[in-house]
C-alpha cells in the first residue's frame, strides 16, 4: 500500500464542527440543476411503452404508423439492441431489462421507445404502436413462486448452491447457507425454543426524483449523459458494454440527485436514450413518470422468512435457524443471500444456521434498497428475539447484551469479528432516558439491533490549490448524503484552512479515474480517505515550494496550521509562509499546486445500532402513531455530526414507512395496483415525532481518522422495533409487514378469538 | 494455509468448507484456490470478498495475509 490507512487517533480542529452545507442555497432557491435540468439545442422527448401484462409473450410489433407520425424521430424495439454481451448473463439480464426481448416479464415491462420534437408527439406515437400479446401464466407471490406448480419464469434457470446440480429449471435461482457449529445439538440444550414465520411486502426506495437523463450519442459513438445516478461511472461501463461503445468515448455527468438510496446503483432507462438518441441523431431527454418508476424500476425484496431460537434459562442462546425466501423480480438476484448473511450477525451463536433461497417472479427487477436484505432479515430474528426474552422472563436488552457479539466472536455468517459496536449501543440504549419514560393506554415499547457490512472500492480524487489560496477538490463518488460538506471538512483539516475556502465538485467520467458507485455507505469513507491522501501530496508540494523560497533543504520545512514553517536554529529568520502566499507565488515556482490520489479503500468496518420506539395503537381503527423513536448507532468518528444523524433519521423514517405503510399491491392478474404516491403512502413530516439519535464513536481501525460508513444500518432495525412495540401495545405477535391498520385489527381478532 | 467457505462459493470447491490454499496475498491465495478448483473462476470473476481476521477486503489483492490468519472467502456484497 502506497499510504498508511491505519487509525492515528489524532486530534481535530475541524472534522467533527457542524458547518453549513455547501448545496444548500442551490437546493432551497432552485439553482441546483437535477436529472430533468438539463437541456440541449435540439433535443427530442423520449417515452417508453411498457407491458400492461404480468406475463406475456411478445408476437408482434408493429411501430409502422408511429414511425410515420411527423415529429417522430425514432422507434426503438429489442431489434435495436443487439446482443453484445459476450455470453456475460448478468449484462443480458440488464439488457432484457431495459428492454423486453420476446417476453413481457412483469406490468411495466419495456417493450417498445419513440423519440419525438414533444411530449404529445411522443405520447400519440406510443399509442400508434401495436403489441401482439399471448398472456401467459403469472406468479408474483414469493411463496407460491417456489412451489412446483408455479409457471417457470426462465426456462434456463437452475438453481445454483445445490449438489449435485439440479437439471430442470426452476423458479429458485440460488441457495445459499452459512451458519456454524450443530443446530440440532444446540436445540436439545435449549430449556426454551420459538418458532415463528414471517413475512414482509416489497417496497421502493420512494426517492423524490424520478429517474431522468439527457442522453447525446453520434453515429461515431461519441456521447455524452446528463444524469442522476449514484454512480455514474459505472453507469458509463454498463451503457458502453451494452450498446458497444468505447468506454472513454462516453462521458457521464451525474446531476444532483433527489434521493436513491440503492435504486439509482443500477440502469434502467439509459440505454435506451443513448440508443434512441443514435438513432435519431439527436439529443433525447427521457424522464420517467411516477407510474414508471414503480413499476419498472427496482424495489426491494417481498420476502417469507421462518426463524427458530433457542436458549438456556439463563438467557444465553444455545441455537437458531432461519429459513429466508427473497424474491428478486424477474432476474435472478443474491438478496436472500444477504438476508441470510445478516440474519444472525449481532449475535454470538455457537450454533448457528440461515439458508437463503432467491426466487423468480413476475415483478420487476429488484434492486439494492439501504443495506439492501438485512432489514427483512431482523424483523424475523429480532421479533423471536424479543418472544424469547419474554417467555425466559428476561427484559428484552438484558437478554440482547447478553448474548450479544463482541471482538473475537465467529459472525453467523463466517469471518472473526474484530472491534464491534454492537455492545456498546445496547449498553447505551439500556441507559437512554427514552426507555425510562412511561407508557399509557394503548401504548408499547419495542427495541431491536440492527447490522450492515459497509464497504469500501475504488475511489480517485483530485484537489487542486487556486493563486488565491481556494481550494478545489474533485471527487467521483456521487454525494447523496452530504459528503460534499464532509470531505470538505477533510480538506480543511489536513491543509489547516477554513471549511469555506475548500468547494467540492463531483468530477464528471472524463475527469477522473474510475470510482466505484456511492453504495454500501462508502461515500464519505473512501473518498475521504482518498482526500487525505490527495491534501497530504499537496501539502509535500506546498512544503517543496516553501523550500524552494527559503534556499533550504525541504526536510527543514514542516506544514502546520496552514503553514509552511522552517525547523531549526539556523532558519529563526524565516517566517511562516501561509497557504495563500504560497499559491499566490506558484505561478513562478513551478506552476500549479495539485494532490492527486487513487486508493482501493478496502477495511470499511461492518457497523452496528440499536434502536427503541414507542408507539400508540388505536385499537378501533388500528393506526398507529410513532410516539418516540431513538436511534443509537456507531459512526467510527463523526465527520459532520449533523449529516450522520441525518443518516440516522433518514433512515429511521424509511424504516417507520416500511412498517407501517408501505406496500406494493399486486392484484390477480399481476399488475401493480398502487403505482403512485396517493395510494402507496410514504411517511410525510406530520406523520412523524422527532428521530432521536445517539452518535458512538468507535474508531475504525482501518481508516485514518477512524471513519465508518453510516449511510445504510439505521434502516434494519426500524421493522423489528415498531413490530415489537406494536406487538407490545395491542399484547398479539405482528408477523407481517406493513403493520397497517387493517392487519393490526385483523391481528386483534384473531387474538381474540 | 486453511480457507474457510460457504455458500454457493462451498459448492464450487466440491462442496467443501474448509480447504487448503497457499498465498502471501489475497490475490496469491485466490490463484491458488482457482488452480485447485477452476469452478471458482466464475464467482471470482463476478466478485469475492476475503475476510482476514475479521477484517472483509473486496478489492486490494496485494493485502497481506498474516501467518495463521482467519481467512473466510464471501460472496461480494452489494449496498443501496
Amino acid at each position: 500500500m502506497p499510504y498508511e490507512t491505519d487509525f492515528t487517533n489524532q486530534g481535530f480542529t475541524k472534522v467533527g464542527t457542524r458547518v453549513n452545507r455547501p448545496d444548500g442555497v442551490d437546493k432551497v432557491t432552485g439553482r441546483a440543476k437535477y436529472g430533468a435540468d438539463a437541456n440541449a439545442a435540439g433535443q427530442l422527448v423520449g417515452r417508453v411503452l411498457r407491458s400492461p401484462h404480468a406475463h406475456a409473450l411478445i408476437t408482434k410489433i408493429d411501430t409502422s404508423k408511429a414511425e410515420k407520425l411527423p415529429g417522430v424521430k425514432a422507434v426503438l424495439t429489442s431489434k435495436d439492441f443487439p446482443d453484445l454481451t459476450g455470453g456475460n448473463r448478468g449484462l443480458m439480464d440488464i439488457l432484457e431489462n431495459c428492454m423486453a426481448r420476446g417476453r413481457a416479464l412483469y406490468d411495466g415491462h419495456a417493450v417498445a421507445a419513440v423519440a419525438a420534437i414533444d411530449a404529445d408527439t411522443a405520447d400519440k406515437a406510443l399509442k400508434l404502436i401495436k403489441v401482439t400479446y399471448k398472456l401467459l401464466p403469472h406468479v408474483t407471490d414469493v411463496d407460491e413462486a417456489m412451489k412446483p406448480s408455479a409457471p417457470i419464469i426462465h426456462d434456463w434457470v437452475r438453481t445454483a448452491g445445490v449438489t449435485p446440480a439440479p437439471t430442470a429449471a426452476s423458479n429458485v435461482a440460488q441457495r445459499s447457507e452459512f451458519g456454524h457449529g450443530d443446530v440440532e445439538a444446540g436445540f436439545e440444550q435449549a430449556d426454551v425454543i420459538i418458532e415463528k414465520s414471517f413475512k414482509t411486502e416489497q417496497t421502493h426506495q420512494g426517492y423524490i426524483e424520478p429517474h431522468a437523463c439527457l442522453a447525446t450519442l453520434g453515429p461515431d459513438g461519441s456521447g455524452e449523459l446528463w444524469v442522476t445516478t449514484q454512480g455514474h461511472f459505472t453507469f458509463r461501463n454498463v451503457c458502453a458494454s451494452l450498446l458497444g461503445l468505447d468506454v472513454a468515448k462516453l462521458k457521464v455527468t451525474s446531476s444532483e440527485i433527489g434521493g436513491g438510496f440503492g435504486g439509482k446503483t443500477h440502469v434502467w432507462t439509459e440505454p435506451v436514450a443513448l440508443q434512441l438518441s443514435r438513432k435519431a441523431n439527436r439529443p433525447v431527454k427521457l424522464v420517467m413518470s411516477r407510474d414508471e418508476v414503480f413499476r419498472a424500476t427496482g424495489p426491494t425484496s417481498s420476502t417469507s422468512v421462518d426463524v427458530k431460537i433457542g436458549a438456556k434459562r439463563n438467557g444465553k442462546i444455545t441455537a437458531a435457524t432461519a429459513e429466508l425466501r427473497y424474491q428478486s423480480g424477474a432476474f435472478p438476484g443474491m438478496w436472500a443471500m444477504f438476508g441470510a448473511m445478516t440474519s444472525f450477525a449481532c449475535y454470538d451463536l455457537k450454533n448457528v444456521k440461515s439458508v437463503g433461497f432467491d426466487v423468480l417472479v413476475n415483478r420487476p427487477k429488484v434492486a439494492a434498497y439501504r443495506a439492501p436484505s438485512a432489514p427483512m432479515a431482523a424483523f424475523a430474528v429480532e421479533s423471536v428475539v424479543d418472544m424469547l426474552a419474554a417467555e425466559l422472563g428476561m427484559d428484552a436488552v438484558d437478554f440482547r447484551i447478553k448474548n450479544a457479539a463482541k471482538k473475537g466472536t465467529k459472525a453467523s455468517y463466517g469471518p472473526v469479528y474484530g472491534p464491534i459496536g454492537i455492545g456498546p449501543t445496547l449498553d447505551a440504549v439500556k441507559n437512554h432516558p427514552h426507555m425510562k419514560r412511561k407508557l399509557g393506554k394503548n401504548q408499547g415499547r419495542g427495541v431491536a439491533c440492527g447490522f450492515w457490512f459497509n464497504f469500501g472500492g475504488q475511489t480517485c480524487t483530485d484537489l487542486n490549490i487556486g493563486v488565491d489560496g481556494s481550494v478545489n477538490l474533485t471527487v467521483g463518488t456521487v454525494d447523496v448524503g452530504g459528503s460534499r460538506a464532509s470531505l470538505a471538512l477533510i480538506a480543511a483539516e489536513e491543509l489547516g484552512i477554513d471549511y469555506d475556502q475548500v468547494r467540492v465538485t463531483i468530477g464528471d467520467t472524463n475527469s477522473l479515474g474510475h470510482n466505484d458507485t456511492t453504495e454500501g455507505s462508502r461515500g464519505t469513507f473512501s473518498s475521504g480517505m482518498a482526500t487525505i491522501f490527495a491534501a497530504r501530496n499537496a501539502v509535500e508540494v506546498l512544503r517543496q515550494r516553501a523550500a524552494a523560497t527559503w534556499d533550504i533543504p525541504v526536510e527543514q520545512v514542516v506544514w502546520e496550521a496552514g503553514e509552511a514553517r522552517a525547523k531549526g536554529k539556523q532558519n529563526n529568520n524565516l517566517p511562516p509562509l501561509s497557504l495563500k502566499e504560497i499559491a499566490a507565488k506558484s505561478p513562478r515556482t513551478g506552476g500549479p499546486i495539485a494532490g492527486h490520489n487513487e486508493v482501493v479503500a478496502d477495511g470499511a468496518g461492518v457497523s452496528f445500532a440499536s434502536h427503541m420506539c414507542d408507539v400508540e395503537v388505536d385499537p378501533e381503527t388500528g393506526a398507529t402513531k410513532i410516539l418516540r423513536y431513538t436511534v443509537v448507532q456507531d459512526a467510527g468518528k463523526a465527520i459532520h455530526p449533523d449529516y450522520v444523524e441525518g443518516q440516522f433519521q433518514g433512515g429511521a423514517v424509511q424504516g417507520i414507512g416500511w412498517a407501517l405503510n408501505e406496500e406494493y399491491i399486486y392484484g390477480d392478474d399481476g399488475r401493480l395496483q398502487n403505482a403512485g404516491f396517493l395510494d402507496y403512502r410514504i411517511p410525510v413530516c406530520s406523520d412523524l415525532p422527532f428521530i432521536d439519535t445517539q452518535i458512538l464513536e468507535i474508531p475504525n481501525p482501518n481508516h485514518p481518522y477512524g471513519v465508518r460508513g453510516v449511510g445504510e444500518t439505521s434502516i434494519v432495525p426500524p421493522l423489528a422495533a415498531i413490530g415489537n412495540a406494536v406487538s407490545n401495545a395491542v399484547g398479539v405477535r405482528m408477523t407481517h409487514v406493513p403493520m397497517s391498520p387493517p392487519r393490526i385489527l385483523k391481528a386483534i381478532e384473531d387474538g381474540q378469538a | 494455509m486453511e480457507v474457510q467457505l460457504s455458500g454457493i462459493l462451498s459448492q464450487a470447491a466440491d462442496g467443501a468448507r474448509l480447504v487448503e490454499c497457499t498465498g502471501a496475498t489475497i490475490g496469491e491465495l485466490l490463484q491458488s484456490l482457482v488452480l485447485r478448483y477452476p469452478e471458482m473462476q466464475k464467482h471470482l470473476d463476478e466478485g469475492v470478498a476475503v475476510a482476514v481476521n475479521g477484517e472483509i477486503y473486496r478489492d486490494r489483492q496485494d493485502q497481506p495475509i498474516p501467518t495463521n490468519a482467519d481467512v473466510f472467502l464471501l460472496p461480494r456484497i452489494q449496498g443501496g
